[in-house]
């Protein structure tokens, strides 16, 4: 068939009626190729999607597991809390929409911490001889032969009270009592910048790569100081390996899990473990599924937001 | 002979003493070493030169002779390893790119491909902290210089090799620096246009007024474009001067070989006088011959004299030469006839296609070679 493709459009080949492409096709079976995507698709992502989708709407069961009754209530509860004494007045749920908000506030922190620890990272990288360059990549992945639960108690044994930073400005007379880091905000946010730099950092490498250093020669010989350079030219050039980085670190972030059970406690919960608590402990899996689309819902729209943003930027670089 | 007010060819010691006035760049034993140790490179060795206010100055020599290095020198891209580089009377080493009243026209173009065709031209002027107003006028005058106003919105990327070219030279112009540095700008285009934009170039260096310092490789184009040429080999400068002292009065064996056709006759040196030497041919006849610049070879002495083909004609059997005719090969103005001389070196001539000039010689029959006056220049060894 490719030999038919490549011939010229000559005599001999105008008296076949049917052309090449439909030709290929001739049985339909040209479909069949994405079939093992698809059926991975279908079966392990859509599938437990709609199953989601469908306990969100349905009542719990008193021991976890659910009922085959409609009830909008987990959908009620995700966003509202009835009143302890009076279960007819409904407010907002507080504790809900303060998870929803750490969630994506220090998703949105990690990704900046990402970018800006990521940046000098990807451009040291990018500037080594090509020769070295794979030793520096290879050294950024190694984190990620170790599990991720051992690599995040070792973060703890850091910054715990009697930990690696607390013991030696203990000891160097800096501090009188041990600085309250672990269980914090500020422990999830160290422990998810150093669990997902990596993902900044190749997509910037990447777009580092192709960046032609005669242009910044241009930009220095035209009167442009060095940060100006950066500031102009390169930090243009290489937005859609921010992009591309941002969005990597952003999706797993908000939606992780280990990090900030073992860094942040039981009080500073993101979503994952709001998610994990109804199926395990809180025994409402309705509730559990119905935060889970919720999450769904924040990402996508976060996506969505984000990618049209860049497009107006880009637009209006034109324009201007 | 050149003529006294040129610098003396390629003669470092007194190139260097040459720091007149109108002396816009004025580079003194300026040595450029990469790495070191024993995988050191010396890409530029002792070069002196002095560039005048508002000339076109070309920098010849094949790849890797140290004519880039230089260029980014002057630039300010690489520091010197030693030697002294002024550009309008002041000292520049030590100064960034960015601080010196000099553009460059890259060979790639290395325009932003993330601006407009005027945002990369009005780049220079913005860095400056020109207002806004001024930013858009100058951008909208080089535009007209440079024949693209209609395309001012356009990216890089959606514009013609030869269009990109425009806007590089039209980016590095809108400053209006003292000296325009040009690394091989015309390389990557094709000939018609390579010719179009020789003759662009010459007019927008007369209608700026700014000194030009042209990189190329190619022979032809310093020959019909520079005022003057350095040609360049091996990190050093062999021979600076105009395209036709460069041409006529080459100095030494690789420039005469490096431009144009040359014919190579080992000779015997006569005598040395102030006006020029006299040498004894294979052949026997005594010829005058120009002397080159430098200290002159003693006479008695077997020293390589250059005739240009175009300097030779065909004659009966008592011409200054004689040889046989090998082969004739039509050029369409003119043919090239190569010969056999009668000591066994080759030898080739240039005969214009007149009508009066008659059929090209067999292939094998015996000619005669007469030499126009002035024809044979001597050349240091």
């Amino acid at each position: 068939m490719a030999v038919r493709d490549l011939s010229p459009a000559g005599p001999a080949v105008r008296d076949e009626p049917v052309p090449p492409a439909a030709v290929a096709d001739r049985h339909g079976w040209k479909w069949l190729l994405c079939a093992p995507a698809l059926t991975i698709l279908v079966f392990a992502a859509s599938g437990p999607l709609l199953i989601v989708l469908v306990y969100s709407f349905l009542t719990p069961a008193g021991f976890g597991g659910v009922v085959w009754e409609f009830s909008t209530e987990a959908w009620f509860r995700v966003f509202l809390a009835r009143d302890i004494f009076e279960p007819e007045l409904l407010g907002p749920n507080r504790a809900h929409l303060a998870i929803f908000w750490r969630s994506v506030s220090l998703a949105f922190q990690t990704a900046l911490i990402c970018a800006v620890l990521g940046f000098p990272t990807a451009w040291f990288i990018a500037t080594r001889p090509q020769r070295s360059r794979a030793v520096w990549l290879f050294l950024i992945t190694i984190p990620f032969w170790t599990n991720l639960l051992i690599r995040t108690f070792a973060i703890q044994e850091v910054i715990r009270n009697q930990g690696l930073i607390n013991t030696i400005l203990l000891k160097a007379g800096a501090i009188e009592a041990p600085i309250q880091m672990l269980y914090t905000d500020f422990a999830i946010l160290v422990g998810m910048a150093y669990v997902f730099l990596p993902l900044m950092v190749l997509p910037l490498y990447a777009a580092m790569d192709k960046l032609d250093i005669r242009l910044l020669e241009a930009g220095y010989d035209l009167y442009a100081s060095r940060w100006r350079v950066l500031r102009h030219i390169v930090l243009p050039l290489v937005k859609p390996g921010f992009i591309a980085g941002s969005i990597l670190v952003f999706i797993p972030a908000i939606g992780a899990y280990v990090t900030p059970r073992v860094l942040g406690g039981g009080r500073n919960m993101m979503l994952g473990n709001l998610i994990e608590l109804q199926f395990g402990q809180g025994r409402n899996w309705p509730l559990g599924a119905a935060l889970a689309m919720t999450l769904l819902i924040i990402v996508v729209a976060t996506l969505v937001v984000y990618m049209r943003y860049v497009g107006r930027q880009e637009e209006g670089r034109r324009d201007g | 002979m050149p003529d006294a007010s040129a610098p003396p060819a390629g003669n470092d010691a007194t190139a260097h003493s040459v720091s007149s006035p109108e002396g816009e760049i004025e580079i003194g034993r300026l040595s450029k070493v990469f790495g070191a140790g024993a995988t050191a490179f010396r890409a530029l060795d002792g070069v002196s030169l002095a560039i005048r206010r508002g000339e076109f100055f070309t920098l010849l020599g094949p790849s890797g002779c140290g004519k880039t290095t230089l260029l980014r020198l002057i630039a300010g891209f690489e520091q010197p390893s030693s030697g002294t580089l002024r550009i309008g009377g002041q000292e520049v080493a030590g100064l960034g790119p960015n601080r010196r009243p000099v553009n460059t026209v890259f060979q790639n173009y290395a325009l932003f491909p993330h601006m407009s065709v005027a945002d990369n031209i009005g780049f220079g002027l913005r860095m400056l902290g020109r207002r806004r107003a001024e930013v858009q006028s100058a951008t909208a005058e080089m535009l007209r210089l440079v024949r693209m106003e209609e395309l001012a919105d356009r990216r890089p990327g959606e514009i013609s090799g030869g269009q990109q070219q425009r806007v590089a030279l039209a980016r590095a112009l809108a400053p209006r620096p003292r000296v325009l540095l040009l690394d091989e700008p015309l390389s990557a285009l094709d000939l018609k246009l390579r010719k179009e934009m020789q003759s662009e170039l010459k007019r927008l260096q007369a209608e700026t007024g700014i000194t030009f310092v042209f990189v190329t490789h190619d022979q032809e184009e310093a020959l019909t474009m520079s005022d003057r040429i350095a040609v360049m080999n091996a990190g050093r400068i062999l021979q600076t001067g105009s395209p036709e002292e460069i041409y006529n009065h080459p100095a030494d064996r690789f420039v005469a070989d490096f431009i144009g056709d040359t014919n190579f006759l080992e000779v015997e040196l006569l005598e040395v006088a102030a006006a020029g030497a006299r040498i004894r041919l294979p052949g026997g006849a005594a010829l005058p011959a120009n002397l080159p610049a430098g200290p002159a070879p003693a006479a008695g002495s077997c020293v390589t004299v250059v005739i240009r083909p175009e300097h030779a004609r065909l004659a009966d059997a008592d011409g200054a030469l004689a040889g046989t005719v090998e082969r004739s090969v039509f050029f369409g103005t003119d043919t090239h006839v190569h010969l056999r001389l009668d000591d066994g070196s080759s030898f080739t001539l240039r005969r214009q296609n007149s009508a009066a000039a008659g059929p090209a010689p067999d292939p094998g029959s015996r000619v005669g070679i007469a030499l126009a006056e002035g024809a044979l220049q001597l050349l240091r060894n």
